[in-house]
């Protein structure tokens, strides 16, 4: 992670975000209340009207996705957030703006479940992100930030991702990345890269072009079938260009943790408390978890021989990473579900075991 | 010399539809052509089509399309005409997908006052799907669900969308119109123009509901199916003008 220079403010990372919206343009927000990203609409409500957006309140979170997929077809910047029980009811929506290649973001400050769950964070949707999370065989490119300058960089990131490959990307945080409070600063580090949208937006026909219709669904023999394999393509573009990662302390690591998130904070305190003991970790933090850092694991487990996962659930990214280790190195797991904060101590204990 | 007094609206794509015979899609959309060439307004609309045998009309309307998820049509059409104010914005919804599934996005986008046309075909039956049970099927009506006729005890009764909506704050216009002979399809025509008047004018939802013959899932014969419409639907349904904030008065319905 490089440094950022410029003016920092202590801001509470749902704030970061929804200002990270704004300075890359985002024109319109459709949400619906859900704890624990209540602070994106809210400061979005006068927010966005100062800049000359449109935010809504919209009456469910089946609506608000529908919203934005309408938004979305004239070509405007448009985003929801909500958390994960929302984000279950936006499966569908975000099924149809993958089918229909369509721009928007959404991002999901993760509670816990299954179920209502509670309110506290967790990491327990990651499958849900990672396998496109709605019916169908598609993928959103999914963004981890760990901090709330990063909440800020990827939401803004996440624009420029949507326009590149005309599909929903999403940002996901948690309850605690959420709600807490960092110095950031509120300005981005490069000028957005918004694409001329004229070729496919619905404006109406205008000047005599023929009609243009935005769908998923095509009858005709084997055209479904192509629809299927053009996005297959776009996503292989994905995976090649777009894997993020941060890796630190790993050259002469004997061992490392793989985390993202939050659970990458927790990560770091024990990093440094292992090294401070003469234990030489390091650690490898996925910034995107689709597309997966396959490649840069698997060059990991070929010089770090034991490798532990920590997730704030009870094992999911850990099933990645095995299938880019290996026979290659040893990989630990360690998790705590539905709220349950791993401590430093449990950490250092798990490597200790490896 | 000759007078040309009917011909093909422009915006109506010049093909054989895939409607059953007696269906009121293919005049439903003939109409909604009408519409958008009366006001010029080809190069402006965007319509929304959710799932339901008229998530095709996209094949026969010369306009920008897209189509929605089922009961979606109202949240997509908010996006787009929250978006960009200046595009001319109609959704055609049958009774499964405005009445049923997407009842909650019915209300709130005609509460709001969404600045959209709405034309809301009532057959009283699902189409696509073989002829299930509608949220406005009538008591006694025998579908493939209901195979001794709808009962009140079970499935309870119709929903009346007009009367419903009619009263939310945000709405302009809201008229019950009919397809079942020539007189009632100019009503329809009239309607339907004036909805998409009002929302040029910057006035707000506007809603036409149609009734409108689902022949084969009837299992009736066109002109059969036709009658059972005119007096079967209409005792559920009455016709008329239920809410015009554009006229004097609250409108001539019963």
């Amino acid at each position: 992670m490089a440094e950022r220079t410029g003016n920092k403010q202590l801001v509470k990372g749902n704030v970061a975000l929804a200002e990270g919206a704004v300075q890359a343009g985002c024109k319109c927000y459709f949400g619906y209340p859900i704890t624990p990203q209540n602070a994106v609409p809210e400061y979005l409500s006068w927010r966005l009207p100062e800049v000359g957006g449109t935010f809504l309140q919209a009456e469910s979170e089946v609506a608000s996705i529908n919203m934005v997929l309408g938004a979305a077809l004239t070509g405007a910047r448009v985003m929801t957030s909500s958390s994960s029980p929302g984000i279950s009811l936006m499966q569908e929506g975000i099924s149809f703006l993958a089918g229909d290649q369509l721009p928007a973001v959404i991002v999901n400050m993760q509670r816990c479940g299954p179920g209502l769950g509670g309110i506290q964070p967790t990491q327990g949707d990651y499958f849900q992100a990672t396998r496109g999370g709605g019916h169908g065989d598609y993928r959103t490119l999914v963004l981890a930030p760990a901090n709330v300058q990063e909440l800020f960089d990827f939401t803004y990131l996440a624009f420029d991702l949507a326009d590149k490959y005309r599909n929903p990307i999403l940002v996901l945080g948690d309850a605690i990345l959420g709600q807490m409070k960092e110095p950031a600063i509120l300005e981005p580090d490069h000028p957005r890269e918004e694409p001329d949208k004229s070729g496919w937006t619905l404006t109406g026909a205008k000047d005599g072009r023929p009609l243009r219709n935005i769908r998923s669904m095509f009858l005709g023999e084997g055209v479904q079938e192509q629809l299927n394999y053009t996005l297959r393509e776009k996503y292989d573009r994905m995976e090649r260009d777009e894997v993020r990662y941060d890796q630190r302390w790993c050259d002469d690591a004997d061992c490392a943790i793989i985390a993202f998130g939050t659970a990458a904070r927790i990560a770091i305190s024990a990093i440094h408390e292992a090294r401070d003991e003469g234990i030489r970790v390091g650690l490898f933090r996925p910034q995107t978890l689709y597309p997966f850092p396959f490649d840069a694991i698997r060059s990991l487990s070929e010089r770090v021989k034991r490798l532990l996962v920590l997730e704030l659930n009870t094992g999911q990214m850990v099933e990645d990473v095995r299938a880019a280790v290996g026979d290659r190195a040893a990989v630990g797991f360690h998790g705590r579900p539905a709220g349950g904060l791993p401590s430093v101590t449990e950490v250092l204990a798990k490597i200790e075991e490896l | 010399m000759t007078t040309k007094v009917y011909e093909r609206p422009a915006s109506l794509i010049d093909k054989t539809t895939h409607y059953c015979g007696g269906c009121g899609h293919g005049t439903a959309h003939k109409l909604v052509a009408e519409a958008i060439d009366h006001f010029g307004i080809r190069d402006r609309t965007v319509g929304v089509a959710p799932a339901g045998c008229s998530v095709l009309m996209y094949e026969y309307l010369d306009v920008d399309t897209a189509e929605s998820a089922h009961g979606r049509a109202l949240a997509v059409a908010t996006g787009l005409k929250r978006a960009n104010p200046d595009l001319i914005v109609f959704t055609y919804q049958g009774d499964g997908d405005l009445a049923s599934i997407g009842l909650c996005e019915t209300i709130h986008a005609a509460n709001r006052g969404e600045k959209v046309v709405v034309i809301f075909i009532n057959n009283a039956v699902y189409g696509m799907t073989g002829g299930q049970m509608a949220p406005t099927t009538l008591i006694g009506q025998r579908t493939t669900t209901t195979p001794a006729g709808r009962s009140v005890v079970n499935e309870g009764g119709p929903l009346n969308m007009a009367e419903m909506i009619a009263p939310l704050n945000g709405v302009t216009y809201c008229e019950r119109v009919a397809l079942f002979d020539a007189k009632h399809v100019r009503k329809a025509r009239k309607a339907i123009f004036k909805a998409f008047e009002i929302q040029l004018n910057g006035g707000g939802f506007a809603i036409v509901e149609i009734l409108s013959a689902c022949v084969t899932n009837l299992k009736m014969t066109p002109l059969a199916a036709q009658e059972w419409v005119a007096d079967a639907m209409v005792k559920q349904f009455p016709l008329g003008v239920f809410k015009d904030e554009t006229a004097q008065g609250d409108g001539d319905a019963v």
